[in-house]
């Protein structure tokens, strides 16, 4: 054989490794390009940051409805985390079966409930150890939620956000 | 931490297959340039052998249909791609060995059964394996299987001391370097055992000079793993295992801590240790000073611990240059070992500094997508599981080249996928079946969360309780 089509040969084998290489990395380029990456850290400060420039939407809505309400976790482990509010009740704990799991050594396996009635958010605390507070008050009776009140459950906190 | 709010997820087992063709036309393609450059001709078993990788790779496609249908689809071509270019440079070498009176040969044929039962076992994993959580509940059975692996050549009787490092087992016919697998073993406990205590290491200590330093109670298994390796290093007289083992075990402890406190300490402990080994023990110090005065005439002759293998290594990459010789047509079989240990470096003579990047490349965006698993995958164990395993793939690569290439001393390792060696082809197809694995979860659509909550406050325990529950349940993110 030519010595010519040896190196072209030679020359072609390179080429192919890295088309291969480059084809590989397109495949990838989704990874790259218009993935929404969202640090913790940041997300943390944001949501500290006062909700004022947040419109207040219309404060009424029908009894069942409650679409748009959501808890949002401003600390602790699993910062940023949201859970869309039905109309049904979210307990939040270590436990496996919670709706909200935390993974948070200072929780109890089921440790508060978040519950609708009559058109309002109320968060209970289930016997916790370290017990549930809203603000600076613990949690003794079933208590009332405003939206953007500090829930702390273990080190998490958590809101009720609009 | 960081979250990542996914795409629509394609699957992407069409593009595997895609990226699959290409990757064996490049471990096919090699096999006959090197027929091509030594012999003239092509080699006339070239279908046979063909058929043989084309099987071997659609098998384990298939097995990814079947059980792991959302696995990543880059890794799989990546691994057929590098093990396809090892095999056609060791049979390179092999036909220049046969050709030497008295030169050991056969390798060829030897790596070709591993390559195919390490498939089978990368398979076979896929398929028991259904989900990687599962390899939580033994995360200290891991740990005494993996010190027992790390010890076993100590044993004697079973022990074999090779080239100066006690790093063999030989039953019957069968020689094995159970540290190969006592990565995996380790990487599963460190993972299990991290997920658990990453709290207490990362939060408790003091900050001193902006770093959080952790509470002297929490140094603890940072110590006995550096003790550990330090062990290996001195009984065994094996650098790289223990330097990998090391290496591997603070790169966990800064991914679960996200602590640069970790990996200073590490860094100071090894650099101790290092500098200790270097003048207590000769073995270190040899190549220490191989690696320092490589091209002193009295260091590049002496024999045995000499840098004449090193520096013949970087005469064939400077004869390769930046296009190579050719397959088959350079002399990378004067190196000693060419196949095992510098097979870097015989890449590099024959490809040329263009392919040696080209697999470099390939090495990296393997380890890319493991760490882009680790961040995609939604339990704790799985992210420091998948992290720790890419990290070791692409540590391993580093300190072998760095070592042929002379930025590192040089260490007695396997590079991934492409050296002569069973037991390193064996692990490191297992890793890239755990990395399949747990990358089918990574990608796999989330569960919509809104359809867990349940009515009236009663969690709705469909799913049975137990390890195999995810602890954690993270959706998006604003």
């Amino acid at each position: 054989m030519s010595e010519l089509t040896i190196t072209l040969l030679r020359l072609g084998y390179l080429a192919l490794l890295w088309i291969f290489v480059l084809s590989a990395i397109a495949v990838l380029r989704r990874d790259l390009y218009g993935t929404r990456i969202v640090e913790r850290r940041a997300a943390r400060k944001r949501a500290a940051a006062p909700e004022a420039s947040a419109p207040e939407a219309a404060p009424a809505p029908r009894q069942q409805r409650t679409q748009n309400l959501r808890l949002v976790v401003t600390e602790g482990p699993l910062t940023g985390t949201i859970v869309p509010l039905a109309s049904s009740s979210v307990l939040i704990g270590r436990a496996p079966g919670c709706t909200l799991v935390l993974d948070d050594d200072y929780s109890s396996s089921r440790h508060a409930r978040i519950f609708p009635q009559g058109g309002a958010w109320f968060v209970e605390d289930l016997g916790s150890t370290n017990g549930t507070f809203v603000g600076d008050q613990r949690v003794e009776a079933p208590t009332q939620l405003a939206t953007g009140t500090p829930v702390r459950v273990g080190q998490s906190v958590i809101e009720l956000q609009r | 931490m960081t979250t990542i709010e996914p795409h629509r997820v394609r699957a992407g087992r069409g593009t595997e297959l895609g990226l699959l063709a290409i990757a064996l036309i490049i471990g096919i393609g090699a096999y006959a340039l090197v027929g091509l450059g030594v012999e003239g001709e092509v080699p006339p078993d070239v279908v046979g052998y063909a058929a043989g990788l084309v099987g071997l790779a659609l098998a384990m496609h298939v097995v990814l249909r079947w059980r792991a249908p959302y696995a990543d689809p880059v890794i799989l071509p990546l691994t057929v791609a590098l093990n396809g270019v090892g095999l056609a440079m060791i049979y390179r070498l092999d036909l220049a060995y046969a050709a030497k009176p008295n030169h050991d040969h056969g390798f060829a044929g030897r790596q070709l059964a591993w390559t195919a039962i390490s498939v089978a076992l990368a398979a076979i994993v896929l398929i028991l394996l259904r989900d990687h959580r599962t390899l939580r509940r033994y995360t200290y059975t891991a740990m005494v299987v993996g010190l027992a692996l790390v010890a076993l050549p100590l044993v004697p009787g079973i022990g074999q001391q090779i080239n100066g490092a006690r790093i063999w087992v030989r039953i019957g016919p069968i020689g094995m370097q159970p540290a190969e697998f006592a990565k995996i073993a380790l990487a599963i406990f460190f993972a299990g055992y991290l997920v658990t205590h990453r709290d207490t290491l990362a939060l408790a200590g003091t900050k001193v000079l902006g770093l959080q330093l952790p509470r002297a109670r929490d140094l603890g298994p940072i110590i006995i793993v550096w003790a550990a390796s330090l062990a290996v290093l001195v009984l065994e007289r094996d650098l790289g295992t223990s330097l990998l083992l090391f290496g591997m075990f603070v790169a966990m402890l800064y991914l679960a801590t996200e602590r640069l406190s970790w990996v200073v300490i590490g860094l100071l402990l090894f650099v101790g240790g290092a500098a200790v080994a270097a003048t207590a023990f000769s073995h270190v110090g040899a190549r220490f000073e191989a690696w320092l005065h490589a091209l002193d005439p009295d260091v590049y002759s002496r024999t045995p611990g000499g840098s004449g293998q090193l520096v013949q290594g970087l005469f064939g990459m400077a004869a390769g240059g930046l296009f190579g010789t050719g397959l088959g047509q350079g002399r990378p079989d004067t190196v000693p070992y060419a196949e095992s240990d510098f097979i870097v470096a015989s890449l590099g003579e024959e490809l040329g500094l263009t392919g040696l990047m080209a697999l470099l490349m390939i090495s990296l965006v393997l380890a890319e997508r493991g760490l882009r698993t680790a961040i995609g995958v939604r339990d704790g164990f799985g992210k420091l599981l998948a992290g720790g395993l890419a990290f070791v793939v692409a540590f391993q690569t580093f300190v072998v080249v760095g070592g042929v290439t002379r930025l590192i001393p040089l260490t007695g390792l396997t590079t991934p996928f492409l050296a002569y060696g069973g037991s390193s082809l064996l692990a490191n197809w297992v890793i890239v079946a755990l990395l399949l694995r747990i990358s089918n979860d990574a990608r796999r659509p989330a569960p919509v969360l809104s359809a867990l909550t349940p009515a009236g406050g009663i969690p709705a325990l469909d799913e049975p309780e137990g390890d195999d529950e995810p602890t954690e349940r993270i959706r998006t993110v604003r």
